[in-house]
């Protein structure tokens, strides 16, 4: 019985791949140190007595959490200002979205029954698609500084600024569902004789009214999220108590903010769930 | 007695449904959601005589044409670009801290295989859905005590905040990665953190970084506007020369960050044409 055929080969005394190694930690400093230097990256900072110290104070306040009663109500009623920005806003941009998304669907096209679209539908189109991505390309944050600076501090500025990015962003979306789907119904529907108004009711929407409209409370949840950051440049709600309590230094308050916001996109997001899957 | 025949020659003419049905939940939805539209416009001192009426449309115009010319001098311009960097390099370093993290808390946030107690998966998951839910900016203001003014604490707001997005969605993909190589070696004796390197993080890493990537594209978006807390980037450039009413500045900067944004959404776009294809 032959012995065990020795093994031809020995484990290597050093790692065969220490030169790439060596080579991918060199780049990875070479890429990371003016990424660093732009941030001025200093963790220790952080540990240095004296921003230990503010941040510890301010952490200690944290607890116990702001419960007075009428703190309670204060926090509850803001949250409710926050979803009611959310809301409005959500509705005046339906109010820009719907118009904008039936002027600029392909599928409702006349001209484009018979090949090309006509140059002038073609143009109005693509320039109403254009507007659609500016609006949705200014961060809402930068449309709310604006408005604050036109109508003043208050909800006013946040539901505008809410109104204008998801007109855009739904206007868009929506363009995009309803040109993905089928457009057999609708296309037969203009040959006969129908008006696009007519199309597009009996047609295109049935169709994809179900994805439509998740993608609309899904944007809503959105806008909740969105909402509560607006506050922070003075458009009201929960974010605008939020932002005062911090410069206050209000360790208690923060927490109770934090958590009643916690709960509301949780709430948020569990309703618009149900109802996605509810919608199928 | 003989019932009517329910097959007519013709189809039997039917009543529309009535309008409202307590039955029908598509119903109660829509009188919800209209309920709420209403309590949202009837509750909010919401100022529409002063947006709409003429007055205001002056100011507002008078404040439009205050943007131009946008500030096109060199030096601004040079600041611009620092800005522009500032914000980038924030959301490249933000997201790269955010994987590592997002790696080391979704290991214990998922259960590897079947007999896997996984006793942190609960806990550790709910710190990941409260990093996730408080969103970047109002990190920013809180690290702000920590971190000082500047471009560190947005670093860090961005980093904490995907932290909790990429942990989670990488928890997902390691409970869903396919259990045939990790149960392999662990039927030869392989201990668990040699099993998850050599057998579960090589099949999922292209989707980790698939992930990586695309909240990188979220946060350049986010870094650009989260300067406004004071956090670093062209936001804080923004918010600096908007509060001195500096208008022609103002509108180079949002220039600038239309630009970028742009960019990103062109960049990605491209990039995804390219790879799906």
């Amino acid at each position: 019985m032959p012995a065990l055929a020795r093994s031809t080969h020995r484990a290597p005394d050093r790692d065969p791949a220490w030169l790439g190694r060596l080579f991918w930690l060199c780049a990875a400093v070479v890429v990371l140190w003016p990424l660093a230097a732009a941030t001025e990256f200093k963790p220790w900072l952080l540990f240095d007595a004296r921003s230990l110290g503010v941040a510890g104070r301010f952490l200690r306040g944290f607890w116990p959490p702001a419960h007075s009663p009428d703190f309670l109500v204060l926090a509850a009623s803001e949250a409710w200002r926050t979803v009611a920005i959310a809301t409005a806003g959500l509705t005046l941009a339906l109010l820009l979205a719907v118009p904008a998304t039936l002027l600029s669907t392909h599928v409702l096209s006349v001209s484009a029954l018979s090949g090309r679209m006509a140059r002038g539908p073609f143009w109005v189109r693509q320039s109403v698609r254009w507007a659609l991505v500016v609006l949705r390309s200014v961060p809402e944050l930068v449309w709310a500084l604006v408005f604050v600076r036109v109508v003043g501090l208050g909800p006013t500025a946040g539901v505008l600024a809410i109104a204008l990015t998801y007109g855009g962003m739904l206007g868009k979306v929506y363009g995009e569902i309803l040109e993905s789907g089928e457009a057999h119904a609708t296309e037969t529907l203009l040959r006969n004789g129908s008006s696009r108004l007519q199309a597009f009711l009996f047609g295109l929407l049935p169709q994809n009214a179900a994805e439509l409209t998740s993608y609309t409370v899904y944007r809503w949840e959105c806008a909740i999220r969105s909402s509560v950051v607006l506050g922070f440049v003075g458009a009201g709600g929960l974010g605008q108590l939020l932002d005062g309590s911090m410069k206050m230094f209000n360790g208690g308050e923060v927490l109770t903010m934090l958590c009643v916001f916690v709960l509301l996109v949780a709430l948020a997001d569990r309703m618009s769930a149900g109802l996605r899957t509810s919608l199928g | 007695m003989r019932r009517p025949s329910t097959r007519a020659a013709n189809a039997p003419y039917r009543l529309p449904p009535p309008l409202f049905d307590a039955r029908c939940r598509a119903c109660w939805w829509t009188a919800a959601t209209l309920a709420l539209v209403l309590a949202s416009f009837w509750t909010l001192d919401l100022r529409w005589s002063q947006f709409v009426s003429l007055a205001a449309l002056r100011s507002m115009g008078r404040f439009i044409g205050e943007f131009f010319p946008p500030d096109a001098s060199p030096e601004f311009l040079a600041k611009v670009v620092r800005g522009t960097w500032e914000t980038l390099a924030m959301s490249a370093l933000g997201t790269l801290l955010a994987a590592g993290a997002g790696v080391l808390l979704a290991v214990p946030a998922s259960r590897m295989h079947a007999g896997d107690a996984a006793r942190l998966r609960t806990p550790t998951r709910l710190l990941l859905n409260a990093l996730r839910a408080v969103p970047e900016l109002v990190w920013a203001a809180l690290l702000l005590m920590a971190a000082g003014l500047g471009p560190f604490a947005g670093t860090l707001a961005l980093a904490v905040h995907t932290s909790g997005v990429l942990g989670r969605l990488f928890a997902e993909s390691l409970e869903n990665a396919p259990p045939g190589p990790g149960a392999a070696l662990r039927a030869q004796g392989v201990g668990s953190a040699r099993v998850f390197l050599y057998a579960t993080l090589p099949q999922v890493l292209p989707q980790l970084i698939s992930y990586t990537l695309y909240r990188w594209e979220n946060n350049i978006r986010a870094a650009a506007v989260l300067g406004v807390v004071g956090a670093g980037g062209l936001g804080q450039l923004l918010a600096f020369h908007m509060g001195l009413f500096h208008m022609g500045k103002t509108a180079t900067i949002l220039v600038a960050m239309l630009v970028l944004v742009a960019a990103v959404d062109a960049l990605s776009y491209g990039a995804r044409r390219v790879t799906t294809r």
